[in-house]
Order: structure tokens, then sequence, then C-alpha cells
């Protein structure tokens, strides 16, 4: 099964729509509800960085008996270190972004607690994409300590 | 503690339809910060904020949290009222600073996370 969504840069009121209509999704498909908390929070914070530091972008969503494939690709600024911008604290957010009540540079590191897998890859001046991937099917908790 | 507890308690006022009138709350949490609440991984959860925006209701849909107390009397916008009830979360409106609204709940038997 495949989604697409598109998410609008700065636009803060829609940010967390399209995370919302996948949380639809997987509890249709009767994903394990421990494992659609993880996806989502993983997912919304990703959609949120989209929208506080990029200019536009993609969710797609792949989801088959093994596994949900996630993936946000933006057309935006990029990351110039990527393991700095992993750091817990690290953040270039605007003061809007933490009015918002998110700029505090947990974002990423909170996303890699809540998948099994995540990959960044970014270039400067172009854009940046975040792929994630939870299994399914582990039996009990999913989170990683 | 129930829906009806809390609103005495704190002497608030429940601003939706109050879906979660028969859950049993267990813990509560207070923050102004959006991610700090995305790192919770407890059931049953209240959020104490003084954040009144669309993304506080966002993320309580995200985080299986079904009770939002805004607190220092902030005011919810019908659009927060509107997203909330799409997801069964039910709002209160609260005068009360964000320490005497959790002094409160704790004293009452609301329990913390951490
Ligand atoms: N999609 C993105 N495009 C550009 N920069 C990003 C993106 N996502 C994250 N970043 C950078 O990584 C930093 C850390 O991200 P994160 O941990 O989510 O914290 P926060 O978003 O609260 O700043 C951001 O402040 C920003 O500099
Ligand atoms: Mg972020």
């Amino acid at each position: 099964m495949y989604f697409e969504y598109e998410i609008e840069g700065g636009n803060f009121s829609k940010a967390g729509t399209a995370s919302s209509e996948v949380k639809k999704k997987l509890r249709q498909l009767n994903v394990d509800l421990k494992i659609v908390k993880c996806v989502v929070v993983a997912l919304y914070e990703a959609e949120v960085n989209v929208v506080a530091h990029a200019y536009r972008g993609k969710m797609k969503i792949e989801i088959d008996e093994e596994k949900i494939l996630l993936i946000l690709e933006d057309e935006g600024p990029g990351i110039p270190d990527i393991d700095r911008a992993m750091e817990e604290g690290y953040s270039t957010a605007s003061a809007a972004v933490r009015e918002m009540g998110f700029g505090a540079g947990m974002g990423l590191p909170n996303i890699k607690k809540n998948v099994d897998r995540l990959n960044i890859s970014s270039e400067v001046g172009k854009g940046t994409r975040v792929e994630m991937i939870t299994y399914l099917n582990k039996g009990g908790t999913h989170e990683k300590s | 503690m129930k829906l009806q507890e809390i609103v005495e308690t704190i002497d608030g006022r429940v601003i939706s339809n109050g879906n979660c009138r028969d859950k049993v709350f267990e813990a509560a949490f207070a923050s102004d910060l959006m991610s700090d609440v995305l790192t919770l991984k407890n059931d049953d959860l209240v959020l104490i904020t003084g954040l009144a925006t669309l993304q506080t209701i966002r993320t309580a849909e995200m985080a299986d949290i079904n009770c939002i107390i805004f607190v220092r009397n902030k005011k919810v916008s019908p659009e927060m009222v509107q997203l909330a009830a799409e997801s069964g979360i039910d709002l209160i409106e609260c005068r009360y600073s964000m320490f005497r609204t959790s002094g409160l709940l704790f004293q009452s038997g609301l329990n913390p996370v951490y």
C-alpha cells in the first residue's frame, strides 16, 4: 500500500495534517497501537521539521506485511552537518517555531528512538531526505532503549 | 481521576463535548514544549500546558492524550475545539498558573510521569 502527501513549508496551522491521515490509515489496518504511536510521533516530528525548516516537501508512506517505510523529502536549505543536527539540544529554529512548542532540538533524537531505522541525507541549498523504517510483527514492545 | 473531578479540583471549564467523561486518568505532565510531550510513553495522561495552539491539539492526537488543561487563562480557539473533537480529546480552560494547577492535581492523587 502506498500513500503520498504534500507538506507546505512555514504553514504551522496545517502542520500535522499528513501525520494525522497516516495515523487513521494505520488504525484502519489494525496495526498494533504501540507501533502506531511510535510511528506517528516520529512522523509528526519529521513533518514539523519540513514545515519549520524547509520550503515544501512530500511525505511518502509504503506499508507491506513486514514493515512501514516513511520518507520525507523536502526542498529547503538542507542540513550542513547531520551528526550535529542529531545531537539533543542542537537547533537553528526560529522564534516562530519555538512559539509553536518546537525548536528545542529534540525532534531528530526522538525520531531515532521511535523507529527501527533512520537514514538522513541532505544537500545544502537543495533539500533533505529523511527515511524511516519500522518493522511490524516484532512481538512485544516496540521502543528501543 | 475522572474528568469531572479534575475540573472541580482546578475550578476549570470544559469546552468540549466531554468525550472522556468515563475515562480514568492516571497521571499528568506539565509542559509548554510539545517536543517534550512527544517523548512520553504513558497512557491515560493529562496534559497541562500554557500553549494554546493547533499544534498542542495535534501533539495530543499523536501522543494519544485525551485531556488537555490550558492554564494561565489561555483561550481555546474554535479551530482547536473542532480538531480536538475529531480526535475525541477533551479541553479544559483554567485560570490558575501551571504551578498551582499541577499542585492541586498532584495533591488530589494524579501521578507524575517522572
Ligand atoms: N528538513 C530539514 N531541513 C533543514 N534543516 C533541518 C531539517 N530537519 C532538521 N533540520 C536541522 O536540524 C536541527 C535539529 O532538528 P530537530 O532535532 O528536529 O530540532 P528542532 O526542529 O527543534 O530545531 C534543526 O534545528 C535544523 O537546523
Ligand atoms: Mg524538529
